[in-house]
């Protein structure tokens, strides 16, 4: 959401004081023996309970960084993390892993990519469920093991009382993500992160567990983070969308607003990659030429300028800006931008 | 390139719409079934043992038995019973492993040096799990300085010669049953500390411990409850070589004369005792060094069970 549109919903809603996440400027940079990763290079957005945001990006763009980065689970070693992260109006950059313990799981969770492999394999189900339930909210084994049935059922297991006593192994993988979404959103965040849930499961499984992360987004008045290399899956499901190319935001914008009217080259051609439904069979699927950008010694000018098809020589020597959000709050940091940019070019010249 | 877009957005939309309707709740029971077919076959896998593991099993437990029941079973004092008339006597129906240089009987020198060798054995790789176990789970999570420190430390010890080292330290303290006990645990320190670093750190990568970590656990809960689990099956099977060593070092210390004192009835006591006479009455180096023999033997063999079952496990996730 853009800062105007922002103190438009802050206002007519008097209850929060500060915003539930304000993200300035983060960077998290990694020091390799190679040299310096800018893995995230300066993002900043602002979310409200209740508002979900889509991070969209090809691999290596730094989306996971990002979430990872805000809450704080990256290794201190060989991390350079600034900027500021509010949450609630409390800095978490440069937080004490004390304070941040009691955050994690309680005010903010985290939904990971691969269901086979973030679930402990040799402790049952429920004791996984319980454990952060017994920790942040001081409750009898007995109280927690009824919240896991009632967690897992909400979920949408079937059999919960079973499944509570197996093993992850004896699951599939669309099972364990629910597992997964049950344990995030057990003590109740405020905050809840989804890195790419759906990219290791099956396209069945998909639409269902995208649709249960949002009717529980919903029902529990969460602020989701969701992210996702896949336009389609943020289209009808987020409120605003950030497009992300080699660590920085590259447009931004309310999704209806970022459907009807994208700006960004980068935009076009990722939603121009996605095979459609209504295209004869055996057209040949767009891709979006060259690879992403080498973070240590990124290309100068726009990141994007040497696999842009509009790049020109102003583009590959400065580095366009995030502009002002417009009336629709919408953002995007390009000389050239999509469509009007026959319109603007004389002027911006 | 630049055809309009806002229309591949709608149809994202709708596209979206029409696989949420296709895709009910039969596929996930569908991955259910698969799910069920899988574990059923780890069951199976993991249900038998092989013949010999139940052997080494059978083994193990005779021995262990007998060396507790030792004070109660009908055999002759393993140090008072000596009768110098028979001294050095090969095996008969009276002494089935026959009769030392002392004219003791070997078969009760070899339970009750069971009880004296198995209990070193055990209690100096129950102090080198618990200690090793600890050093290398530290330093396989914290992979920072404290892991680089405890790590260096495992490795000058691992580098130091073990029988030397237990050696001096027995020569120093003297021959007693626990100080021997502790210079065996000191060697088998580094190789558990070794192991369990090595699980430790290829563990501590896996998702669930961030996991685990997104979900408030602190580190100590993270270590004891989310790795020290899986890591458990290699430590478990290294100890059972490492008891296999310590019964070897043991018996070795005792042969070049740095173990426990000759008055107590151990392994390595009992061929130490008998070695003077190997030419005459070979019976009596020859009986407790098959004991030896097949208990590493057994213990060596269980180890790999042990691994084996662990390994089938991790396939299977």
């Amino acid at each position: 959401m853009s800062a105007a549109s922002i103190k438009e919903s802050s206002a007519t809603t008097p209850a929060s004081e500060a915003p539930l996440l304000v993200v300035n400027d983060l960077k998290t940079y990694f020091k390799t023996d190679r040299g310096l990763v800018r893995a995230v290079d300066g993002v900043s957005f602002t979310l409200e309970r209740g508002r979900t945001l889509g991070v969209v990006g090809e691999s290596g763009s730094g989306k996971t960084v990002l979430s990872r980065s805000i809450m704080g689970l990256l290794p201190k070693r060989d991390v350079e993390r600034s900027g500021s992260v509010k949450f609630e109006g409390v800095e978490l950059v440069g937080a004490d892993t004390s304070l941040m313990v009691e955050y994690w799981g309680d005010q903010m969770a985290m939904v990971f990519q691969d269901p086979m492999t973030s679930l402990n394999p040799v402790m049952r189900v429920g004791k996984q469920i319980t454990e952060g339930l017994r920790q942040h909210l001081d409750i009898s084994k007995d109280h927690a093991n009824q919240t896991a049935l009632a967690l897992l059922s909400s979920v949408g297991i079937p059999e919960p009382e079973r499944r509570l006593r197996q093993y992850p192994h004896e699951m599939s993988g669309g099972m364990r993500q629910r597992v997964m979404i049950a344990i995030a959103i057990a003590c109740g965040p405020k905050l809840l992160f989804a890195d790419e849930p759906t990219t290791a499961l099956d396209v069945t499984v998909q639409a269902q567990i995208l649709d249960l992360l949002q009717t529980q987004q919903r029902d529990r008045y969460m602020a989701m983070i969701l992210v996702t290399h896949d336009l389609g899956v943020v289209a009808g499901r987020t409120d605003e969308i950030a497009v992300m190319y080699a660590g920085k935001v590259v447009e931004k914008a309310p999704t209806k607003v970022l459907f009807s009217n994208l700006r960004h080259p980068y935009t076009e051609a990722l939603l121009s990659s996605i095979p459609k439904i209504s295209d004869p069979s055996h057209t040949r699927l767009k891709t979006i030429g060259g690879r992403p950008p080498n973070l240590i010694n990124p290309p100068s000018g726009c990141k994007f300028s040497p696999r842009c098809a509009y790049a020109t020589d102003k583009c590959r020597t400065e580095e366009p800006p995030l502009s002002a959000p417009d009336s629709d709050g919408h953002q995007f940091s390009c000389w050239f931008p999509v469509e009007l940019s026959a319109k603007q070019t004389a002027g911006v010249r | 390139m630049r055809d309009p877009l806002p229309d591949h957005g709608e149809e994202l939309i709708h596209l979206m719409h029409d696989s949420e309707a296709r895709s009910d709740v039969p596929a996930d029971s569908v991955t259910q079934q698969f799910a069920a077919v899988s574990a059923g076959t780890v069951k199976a896998k993991r249900k038998g043992l092989p013949l010999g593991a139940w052997i080494a099993i059978g083994w193990m437990a005779i021995l262990i038995l007998a060396a507790i029941l030792a004070p109660v079973l009908p055999i002759p004092d393993p140090i008072n019973d000596a009768n110098p008339l028979k001294a050095a006597q090969g095996p008969t129906l009276d002494h089935i492993f026959g009769l030392d240089g002392n004219g003791r009987d070997v078969f009760s020198r070899i339970i009750w040096g069971a009880r004296n060798s198995l209990f070193i054995a055990f209690a100096a790789v129950i102090t080198g799990f618990l200690i090793g176990g600890a050093l290398g789970l530290i330093s396989g999570y914290f992979k920072g300085r404290i892991g680089g420190v405890l790590g260096a430390i495992t490795d000058i010890l691992l580098a130091f010669p073990q029988l030397v080292l237990a050696l001096a330290v027995v020569s120093f303290l003297g021959r007693t049953v626990f100080n021997v006990t502790m210079a065996l645990a000191i060697v088998s320190i580094p190789i558990l500390a070794r192991i369990t670093r090595a699980s430790a750190l290829s563990w501590s990568e896996r998702d669930f411990v961030t996991a685990a970590r997104a979900q408030g656990a602190g580190h100590i809960r993270t270590m004891l409850r989310e790795i020290l689990p899986n890591v458990l099956p290699a430590m478990l099977s290294i100890a059972l070589l490492g008891i296999a060593v310590a019964i070897v070092a043991e018996a070795s210390l005792s042969l070049v004369g740095a173990g426990v004192k000759p008055d107590v009835t151990t392994w390595g006591n009992v061929i130490f005792s008998g070695q003077a006479y190997i030419r005459d009455a070979p019976s009596m180096v020859l009986f407790p060094s098959m004991v030896i023999f097949f208990t590493v033997y057994a213990l060596n063999y269980l180890g790999d069970v042990l691994r084996a079952t662990f390994d089938v496990r991790e396939s299977a996730l």
